[in-house]
C-alpha cells in the first residue's frame, strides 16, 4: 500500500479518532451504549485499518505479538480478580457492593474495572487472530510476486 | 406507521440480502454482503430501541467479523465450487424443520407482548431497582456488567479461548518463527 497516498493520509487522520472513540465507549458505557466489548472492538478496528494501511511490520513495531498475548490473558486476570476481591473483602463473587464503604460507589468502581478487563481482552484477541491471519499471508504474496 | 413500514423495508432488504448470499458463488461478493447484512440487521435493532445490540452488530459483524472473513478469503480461494448433487434432501430436512419451528412459535406470547414471561420475571426488578442498586443510568450495563456478571466472565472466557484456540491452530506468525530459528 505504499503508492496509496489517499488512504495513508485519511488513515492517518481519522485514527486517533477512531482510538479516542474506543475510550469513550470504553468507559463511558455507564451513562451511554457501550462497554468493554463495543469498546474493544473498535479498538481493534482501528489497528487492523492501521495494519491495512502501513503494513505488519509498522503494526508489530506499535502493538508487538507478545504484547498481545500477555494483554488476552490479563483482561481476563483483572476481572477474575474483582470477584476475589468481592470474596475477600467480604461479599459474594463478583457483587461489587463491598468495593467501596458506599455500595453504589463499590457498584461504579467494579463495573468500571470489570469493563476494562472486557475491553482489554477483546482487544488484544482480535488483533492477535487478525496478526495471524495476515502473517499467514505474507510468504505466499512474496511467491506471488516472485513467479 | 412510519416505524412499521421501515421495519417492513429493512426485513424485505434482509431477506434479499440472505437469498442472494446463498446464490452467489463469488466468495468476496458474499462476505461483502455479510458485511451489508450486519449493517441492516445493526439498523433493525435500533428500530427496536435495542442501541447496545445495534452497536456491537456494526462493530463485530460488519467490520472485525467482515475484515477477518476477507482474510481469510485471501489465504484461501474466492470461488465457491459447484456442488455435485442437487441437495434435495437437506432442503426437504430444512423444511420439515422450519415448519416445526414455526409451528412451535404459536405457542409462544404475542411479538411484543407486555404481558411476556420475559417482561415480567426479572425485567422489571432490572429497570426500577436498578437505579437504586447499581446508579447508573444505562440499565444494559448494570445487567451485563453487575446482575450478570458471572455471565459476563464465561463471555470474556469464551472470547480468550477462542483467541487462544486461533493462536495454537494458526501458530504464531512465521516471520516470528523464522526469527527465533535464525537466534
Amino acid at each position: 500500500m505504499q503508492h496509496h497516498l489517499i488512504l495513508r493520509v485519511v488513515t492517518r487522520f481519522v485514527l486517533p479518532f477512531i482510538l479516542l472513540f474506543a475510550l469513550y465507549v470504553q468507559f463511558h458505557g455507564d451513562f451511554g451504549p457501550g462497554g468493554g466489548f463495543q469498546a474493544g472492538v473498535i479498538f481493534a478496528a482501528g489497528m487492523i485499518l492501521y495494519t491495512l494501511v502501513f503494513g505488519l511490520d509498522n503494526a508489530t513495531r506499535v502493538v508487538p505479538p507478545s504484547a498481545l498475548r500477555v494483554l488476552m490473558a490479563s483482561g481476563v486476570l483483572l476481572y477474575l480478580a474483582v470477584g476475589f476481591a468481592t470474596v475477600l473483602l467480604g461479599g459474594n463473587f463478583l457483587s461489587y457492593d463491598t468495593l467501596a464503604e458506599n455500595a453504589k460507589d463499590g457498584q461504579h468502581y467494579g463495573i468500571l474495572l470489570v469493563e476494562l478487563g472486557v475491553g482489554i481482552t477483546v482487544t488484544s484477541t482480535m488483533i492477535a487472530i487478525f496478526y495471524v491471519f495476515v502473517g499467514r499471508n505474507l510468504p505466499s504474496d512474496d511467491t506471488r510476486a516472485g513467479s | 406507521m412510519i416505524e412499521f413500514i421501515l421495519d417492513l423495508i429493512i426485513l424485505v432488504f434482509l431477506l434479499v440480502v440472505a437469498v442472494t448470499v446463498i446464490r452467489l458463488r463469488d466468495l468476496f461478493a458474499v462476505v461483502m454482503l455479510f458485511g451489508i447484512y450486519s449493517f441492516l440487521s445493526a439498523t433493525f435493532f435500533v428500530l427496536l430501541d435495542a442501541v447496545d445490540v445495534a452497536f456491537t452488530e456494526a462493530a463485530v459483524g460488519a467490520g472485525v467479523a467482515t475484515m477477518l472473513m476477507l482474510a481469510t478469503l485471501a489465504l484461501t480461494e474466492r470461488r465457491e465450487k459447484r456442488p455435485t448433487h442437487t441437495p434435495l434432501i437437506p432442503l426437504m430436512v430444512v423444511l420439515a424443520t422450519g415448519a416445526l419451528l414455526v409451528y412451535g412459535t404459536t405457542d409462544m406470547p404475542a411479538f411484543g407482548s407486555a404481558a411476556a414471561p420475559v417482561h415480567t420475571h426479572v425485567a422489571p426488578h432490572y429497570l426500577y431497582e436498578s437505579p437504586k442498586e447499581i446508579g447508573i443510568p444505562n440499565v444494559v450495563t448494570a445487567v451485563l456488567a453487575s446482575y450478570r456478571g458471572f455471565d459476563t466472565l464465561g463471555e470474556v472466557v469464551v472470547v480468550f479461548t477462542a483467541g487462544v484456540g486461533v493462536l495454537t491452530l494458526l501458530g504464531f506468525s512465521r516471520r516470528e518463527r523464522d526469527e527465533s530459528e535464525n537466534s
